[in-house]
């Protein structure tokens, strides 16, 4: 017979959103918790992220990955937190019943008052980009090569092509290069690198890799091993320019072409999906469109800065331990909606009438604006504005709006002016 | 001697403020512009000096839950010699238990900067 344990709060994921969620509700009074981890460890992609700049918003220094997971490992272990590894959660239905498989305990299901998801992201790989060629070995996303060089020890080829200049792309040069490898160059399709400008800094220009923006790879050789790639220069629809082919000889291609939320179990469950970002649309509750179901982290949209992540988390765990405990959000909500160049908004429902002085706003732009201003309108009022020098899709922006301008408006309306 | 102005991107913090150095006749700095706290000047002078990086890898690690213990320099080391490092590390080899802030190599290639772990790696 299949075992079913009633739990106050179930969180699926333990990597840095799981664990904030989770110490946060704990230290806000839920004592019931258990924290559902796929892997053999907790912390998710940090442990493998050994390089440092995190922490900088939350601690004032600079860490690395496994430190900054350390931290709030050590503060669950503190807190008593339950951390079940090597658990697969194979569905959530409706009533909140989390269905768990895992070696040592077999199938467990959990009866949660309140679930937390927290399932992080996933890389896209080669059938998302729809790279044609042969199919040979060799051809890695990024975060692969990370964990294989990181985590296992193995170093999976010896000259690299590196395809996409996301952060993960950069900071894979870079460690590559250090392992030895050759990397030849980093190619990316569109007319900017949606990398951090530090990363490109101090992962290719401090090697010496050159970046090859408006480019792309058109196609791979190779028979059982990667032998090389083609790649070409693109015009402005991104379709390959005829004659600007070049062959690049090479052992892998590292593919690193964006993340998407891993939102398979929160379809399954029926939670709202954005369409635009595969993620989720939670109120700022960090609420989902499903009672008793709260999300945070790269889930819900994918962050640059795991800082954020965990500040998202904090605002999940308090707000899931309130429902637990039977305190409801009474104000009114009103709609939040991305226009003119945002992509979306997270949150993209707030309450009116809150005890707060001010809300959060976090979003992403859909290509480079220099100069412009961040709009934020009630109808036809414009309730505020911010300048920017700068905006782009690389970086997530953050605005704050007073709890005042939230509680007179009707409809917020987020976008950008040039 | 002269040195021309040059614009260097702080990697410090993600901000990643663009800097402007100007140079005396000397060849000291006359000038640094474009930073947005404390952090932007050392690295700056330092870039334009003796640029320096905190290293980061890893050790191997023998009895442990895991096979390797992530690692980084104490302080950064110059730029230069990033490589070499890496290839000194080859050779180490600590044994499980590991903590957060041991040194596992002290001075490493003669550096001043130690090789302190940043991960737990414990005993199997």
């Amino acid at each position: 017979m299949d075992i079913c344990i009633d739990k106050d709060l179930v969180i699926v994921g333990g990597g840095p959103a799981g664990l904030a969620a989770a110490i946060t509700a704990k230290e806000n009074g839920i004592d019931d918790i258990v924290i559902i981890e796929r892997d053999k460890y907790a912390g998710g992609v940090l442990r493998q992220c050994i390089h440092d700049g995190f922490g900088l918003q939350m601690f004032g220094e600079r860490l690395t990955g496994p430190e900054y997971a350390a931290r709030y490992e050590e503060k669950a272990k503190e807190l008593g937190i339950e951390i079940k590894l090597n658990t697969f959660v194979l569905d959530i239905t409706g009533d909140k019943i989390v269905r768990t498989v895992s070696p040592d305990d077999g199938m467990v299901f959990y009866k949660a008052k309140a679930i937390v998801l927290a399932m992080g992201c996933r890389e896209k790989s080669r059938p998302a980009i729809m790279l044609t060629g042969e199919r040979p070995a060799g051809v890695y996303t990024a975060g692969l090569v990370q964990r294989l060089i990181n985590i296992d020890g193995f170093v999976p080829g010896k000259e690299a092509v590196i395809l996409g200049s996301g952060d993960i792309g950069l900071i894979m040069a870079r460690r590559l290069t250090l392992e030895g490898v050759n990397v030849k160059a980093v190619y990316e399709l569109m007319s900017y690198s949606s990398g951090l400008k530090r990363n490109i800094v101090q992962c290719l220009d401090d090697y010496g890799i050159p970046l090859y923006l408006d480019h792309t790879v058109v196609n791979i050789h190779g028979k059982d091993r990667v032998t090389g790639v083609t790649v070409a220069k693109v015009d402005e629809k991104k379709q390959p320019i005829p004659g600007t082919e070049e062959y690049v000889q090479c052992d892998m291609l590292v593919l690193s072409v964006g993340l998407i939320p891993e939102n398979e179990l929160s379809k399954g469950a029926g939670v709202e999906l954005n369409p635009v970002t595969g993620g989720l649309f939670v109120d700022d509750n960090m609420s989902t469109n499903m009672d008793g179901v709260f999300a945070c982290g790269n889930v819900v949209h994918v962050h640059d800065l795991v800082d954020f992540v965990t500040i998202e988390s904090n605002n999940a765990g308090k707000c899931a331990a309130d429902y637990i405990k039977g305190k409801k959000n009474e104000g009114e909500a009103i709609e939040v909606i991305p226009e003119n160049g945002v992509r979306y908004v997270v949150p993209s429902t707030v309450h009116k009438n809150c005890d707060r002085k001010t809300a959060d706003f976090m979003f992403r732009v859909g290509k480079v604006y220099k100069d412009a201003r961040i709009t934020v309108y009630d109808g036809d009022r414009l309730v505020r504005s911010f300048k920017k020098s700068i905006l782009t899709p690389g970086e997530m922006e953050k605005i704050k709006l007073a709890q005042m301008d939230i509680d007179s408006a009707s409809q917020l309306r987020i976008g950008i002016e040039e | 001697m002269k040195r021309e102005d040059t614009v260097i991107t702080c990697i410090a913090c993600p901000n990643g403020c663009d800097i402007k150095v100007s140079f005396a006749e000397d060849g000291s700095i006359a000038k640094l512009e474009g930073y947005k706290c404390k952090n932007g000047i050392t690295y700056a002078t330092a870039e334009v000096t003796a640029p320096e990086r905190i290293l980061t890898s890893s050790v191997a690690v023998v009895g442990g839950e895991f096979k390797l213990a992530s690692v980084k320099t104490s302080k950064p080391i110059p730029k230069g010699m990033m490589k070499d490092a890496v290839k000194a590390l080859y050779s180490v080899k600590v044994n499980a238990p590991v903590k957060v802030g041991d040194v596992l190599v002290e001075n490493i290639l003669g550096t001043g900067a130690d090789i302190v772990s940043t991960c737990v790696v414990e005993k199997v």
